[in-house]
């Protein structure tokens, strides 16, 4: 079963877009809800307010335990801040859970009025993709074991290690569903 | 590697002014009128706060005219903190509006609860790379300022009464006539376009889709944990609480009980401990003991 983080965001929208693929989503706001799924997709949102979420559903520590066991995983905007290794711009008390050898800033391209759509080259994909930026966070640092699928003016947008697959922007926002698609072929003999 | 540039890009985009109402959708957007209370609202868990003067209990008790904040003032908010900061512009006061999207505020809500600028016309907000949000208090008024260009639309209520009765009444107002829309055939979508004084190509929209062209967020008096779950339950996206937060005994506990009650609407065991031992909220007051009715502002 995929789950999509509810707990704030753009979770609907992914919602929509995990089900127009032809497969089943729940919506996980509590540790039992987590339990049940086989992966994760974490919508954009806001990524401060998300983290105090994670705290108050005390749904942190579970969720860290099923990332560290490998859980595959799907991040977009807000949802690839939480899965970072650090960020730059937060609040002094916001972690993240360190999924992705990646360092961000968060609103790296600036405020609301900055905000923007562009084309994409997706690796992988034959067409072009458009992809919605929301405040978005820029990524200022790779690990070796990070793969970049796309890019915007030589700053990764889209990047991979394994079954985990984060964007900084949102795909959850067009109707256009090959990138959700193209995660849940990839992790398909990975969960049950 | 595959690159893009620059110049396939695009600000201001309907898509990227809608796309943060969605960022902020199972999320509690206060009213803040200092950096003091912003840290607070965003301590409990708020997804955006609304920067203004005066809490809308405060300008209708001390009535005169409501006009946009002090640039200063919300400086110091988006100094203060890193989530989205929203500012109000009188209706029709579109120069209001240049100021705030000068300022780089991340949503403009082109307010009843100030004095309005002008009574015949809205602002021409697609003429805008900030986005709007507008209030409602049906589906006419809803379908109008998205024809003018709003991105999120906000159920009115009664700002500043701590009474959850207006807002209730204007959600339904909406929602119904939605629900109504999707069971007419076309003949019948004329006469509701005509009805509702609203485009008919966004009313066909409706009958198509079964909800608006954008969020549908609630706002005005709701002033408990439960109010925000009412709303929620009843089809808001979101919730706006103003003077219920700053206007009760102890705001951090209420503000953060109103965030956790949005994100578990559905829940009642959790809803009956998140509304223990808050203290008193706001007073409130009834909708026969107010001499102005904001929500009536807007054409």
């Amino acid at each position: 079963m995929i789950g999509v983080l509810a707990l704030q965001g753009g979770f609907a929208a992914h919602a929509t877009a995990i089900r127009a693929c032809g497969v089943e989503t729940i919506e996980v706001r509590t540790p039992d809800q987590l339990e049940r799924v086989d992966a994760l997709v974490m919508p954009g949102g806001e990524s401060t307010t998300m983290w105090k979420l994670l705290g108050f559903q005390e749904l942190e520590r579970p969720l860290r335990a099923r990332l560290d066991a490998g859980m595959p995983v799907f991040g977009t905007c807000a949802g690839m801040i939480l899965l970072s290794a650090s960020i730059s711009d937060g609040r002094p008390d916001q972690s993240s859970f360190a999924a992705l050898d990646i360092d961000v800033r968060r609103n790296g391209y600036g405020r609301q009025v900055d905000s923007f759509e562009s084309d994409l080259v997706v690796e992988g994909l034959d067409a072009s993709y458009r992809a919605v930026f929301i405040r978005a966070p820029v990524i200022e640092r790779l690990g070796d074991a990070v793969e970049v699928l796309a890019s915007v003016d030589d700053h990764p947008v889209l990047v991979r290690q394994g079954v985990r697959l984060a964007a900084s922007f949102h795909p959850e926002l067009t109707d256009d569903v090959r990138l959700h698609q193209w995660w849940l072929d990839e992790i398909d003999g990975v969960i049950s | 590697m595959t690159e893009s540039t620059a110049a396939e890009s695009s600000i201001g985009t309907v898509r990227v002014k809608r796309g943060l109402a969605e960022m902020l959708k199972g999320g509690v957007i206060m009213d803040v009128v200092n950096a003091e209370q912003a840290k607070v609202a965003e301590d409990a868990g708020a997804v955006a706060v609304m920067a203004l003067e005066r809490v809308p209990a405060d300008i209708r008790a001390d009535g005169g005219v409501a006009r946009m904040s002090d640039p200063a003032m919300i400086e110091g908010i988006q100094a203060a903190v890193t989530i989205p900061v929203m500012a109000k512009a009188r209706i029709g006061h579109f120069v209001e509006a240049q100021i705030l999207e000068a300022l780089g505020v991340d949503y403009i809500d082109e307010s009843e609860v100030l004095t309005p600028a002008d009574e015949t016309h809205h602002i021409d907000k697609f003429a805008f790379t900030v986005p709007f949000v507008c209030g409602a208090t049906n589906l006419g008024e809803a379908l109008r300022r998205i024809s003018e260009g709003a991105c999120m639309i906000r159920s009115k209520g009664e700002a500043g009464t701590g009474n959850v009765v207006e807002a209730v009444r204007h959600l339904r107002n909406i929602l119904g006539d939605i629900r109504k829309i999707t069971q007419a055939d076309q003949a019948e979508l004329f006469e509701w376009a005509k009805q509702l004084r609203a485009p008919l190509p966004l009313v066909q929209e409706i009958a198509e889709t079964g909800k608006l062209q954008v969020p549908l967020f609630c706002a005005g008096g709701l002033a408990t944990p439960a109010d925000a779950a009412l709303a929620m339950q009843l089809g808001a996206e979101a919730v706006f609480v103003g003077s219920g937060i700053f206007k009760s005994d102890d705001p951090a506990p209420r503000a953060k009980a109103i965030v956790e009650a949005t994100t578990n609407y559905n829940d009642a065991q959790i809803l009956a401990k998140v509304s223990r031992g808050l203290g008193a909220p706001m007073t409130g007051i009834g909708m026969d003991e107010i001499n102005v009715a904001f929500a009536d502002r807007g054409w």
